[in-house]
């Protein structure tokens, strides 16, 4: 019988769930890194047992953690499991490899990119591209030695060798327009990574407040795709850049049609992101943070809608998932299960996933430590965890 | 030797639970410390100091003989109690929060 493995980053750790193919009886194991801030968490598709982690936080930055037991241990990528530092080889100060997995330069050679090193800061000024966090991991569709990184001050960088080390791809930020970039309120952050599962050459990006781009040659040269988006907030709502994408989707078997949650406005394109036009259609409202296309329906897509950028939380206090079953624009709430009054909790842009399961399980997790999953594609919802810190990413493997 | 005592996040990190204690050639200085310290541990580097600039977190502090020596130059000398290992040299995790 199939297994679910469900990954949860979390202010205050990371927790890994896990349930049979029923997904009814759930165990749940953690805190990892307790205290520490978790953006993100995922498995390689390639190795599922390979999971890398990002565990941040204030004072003493970021760590990056890799497990290849299924998150049941976990080491810095590149250095000595930390028994043995005890050893004593340690005691008699013999040094150690390792200490550069959470080690993320830019890139400002000549050779690779340009020697870009500002951006444009909330005050219009030119401001130092400083490295703060990694928000996101995504590990390469077929080699589990290849992951991705998608970091704040925005930027993408990739790691060859297991997230021992990692070297920018620079010619993102070098694009024409890297020095107009300007950080949104939660900072300038990379946030979102698509593998195209036909074409490992095309990936595509989105930043937190410049847009969407992608490259169709592993990431030396990045196009923006930002054609028919409009944001109030900006001089000129249709900018080339400026756009604040919250989160990107695609079906691995259509993967020129691509989804976006927008700051505001859900939006579809059909043309790799040449193009985009609006689907929000009747949702009650148009402004949230994920999005995501369930396993086997191509057309059919999930949001959570959010009462607006000043007010996140659900409308009305009710706990809604809307899914539209026509690729967007038709809506129906999904709410069986969920809280229907008095609920004001939030769910980030990379809180929500689906399992690859028949029918569909789809999982979110809000910003009020609860954990829900829908075992029937979206009719009916339980919790999994109600109490723990603030969600802040939600992954899923299906293993056999 | 040296006596260097980690904040709670880092001895976790690290996999430590006590003072650590360093062999370090020549001057006793912040940096020297920090030097052997992260020789020793190198899942350290980039938590104390920053990757790029070499700079301390903004958020880290460093005491010793009940003295705040955190604007102190890092190549400056430590107290000789502390290059003698009769006092630690304190990392601390800045408090936060109301």
């Amino acid at each position: 019988m199939s297994a679910i493995r469900v990954l949860v980053g979390t202010r205050k750790g990371a927790f890994v769930l896990t349930a049979d193919g029923q997904r009814r009886d759930w165990s749940v194991a953690g805190p990892h890194f307790a205290g520490w801030e978790v953006y993100h968490l995922k498995g390689s598709p390639a190795e599922p047992d390979r999971i890398y982690a990002s565990q941040s936080g204030g004072w003493f930055g970021q760590v990056i953690q890799r497990s290849n037991d299924g998150g049941l241990t976990w080491e810095q990528p590149g250095s000595a499991p930390a028994a043995r530092d005890a050893s004593p080889d340690a005691a008699a100060g013999a040094p150690m490899p390792g200490g550069e997995s959470n080690r993320f330069l830019y890139d400002t050679s000549e050779e690779t990119g340009r020697p870009l090193t500002t951006h444009q800061w909330y005050d219009g000024t030119q401001h130092p591209w400083e490295f703060a966090r990694v928000w996101h991991l995504e590990p390469s569709l077929t080699d589990p030695g290849v992951v991705y990184a998608g970091v704040e001050d925005a930027a993408l960088f990739r790691s060859n060798d297991g997230g021992e080390s990692w070297h920018e791809l620079a010619g993102l930020r070098g694009h024409d327009t890297g020095a107009e970039w300007v950080p949104g309120a939660g900072g300038m952050c990379l946030h979102t990574i698509l593998l195209d599962p036909g074409d490992p050459e095309r990936m595509f990006v989105a930043i937190s407040a410049a847009g969407s781009f992608r490259t169709d040659d592993g990431g030396r040269t990045w196009t923006t795709i930002n054609r028919g988006l409009h944001s109030g907030f900006l001089p000129d709502p249709t900018a080339e850049i400026g756009h604040c994408v919250h989160r990107l989707a695609l079906h691995p078997s259509n993967p020129d049609r691509l989804f976006m949650q927008k700051h505001w406005d859900v939006m579809r394109s059909d043309d790799a992101g040449a193009n985009w036009y609006e689907v929000s259609g009747d949702l009650p409202s148009d402004f949230g943070f994920p999005i995501h296309v369930h396993a086997h329906e191509p057309e059919t897509v999930y949001v959570v809608p959010i009462k607006s950028d000043s007010e996140h939380y659900p409308p009305e206090g009710k706990l809604r998932v809307y899914r539209s079953r026509t690729g967007g624009n038709e809506w129906e709430a999904l709410t069986e299960g969920l809280p229907q009054k008095d609920c004001y909790v939030n769910v980030l842009r990379d809180a929500m996933a689906v399992d690859s399961l028949d029918p569909c399980g789809v999982y979110f997790g809000t910003t009020g430590g609860q954990v829900y999953v829908s075992p029937d594609g979206g009719d009916h919802w339980t919790a999994i965890v109600r109490d723990l810190p603030s969600v802040l990413s939600v992954e899923v493997q299906t293993l056999p | 030797m040296i006596r260097v005592a980690l904040p709670y996040h880092l001895q976790t990190l690290a996999g430590i639970r006590s003072e650590v204690t360093l062999t370090v050639a020549g001057p006793v200085t912040r940096d020297s410390v920090l030097d052997a310290l992260e020789a020793r541990y190198p899942v350290l580097r980039g938590t104390i100091r920053d990757h790029a600039t070499r700079r301390r977190r903004p958020m880290v502090r460093f005491f010793a003989c009940k003295e705040d020596l955190t604007h102190e130059p890092p190549d400056a000398p430590l107290p000789d109690a502390v290059a003698s290992g009769a006092e630690p040299l304190l990392i601390v995790g800045a408090i936060a929060g109301g």
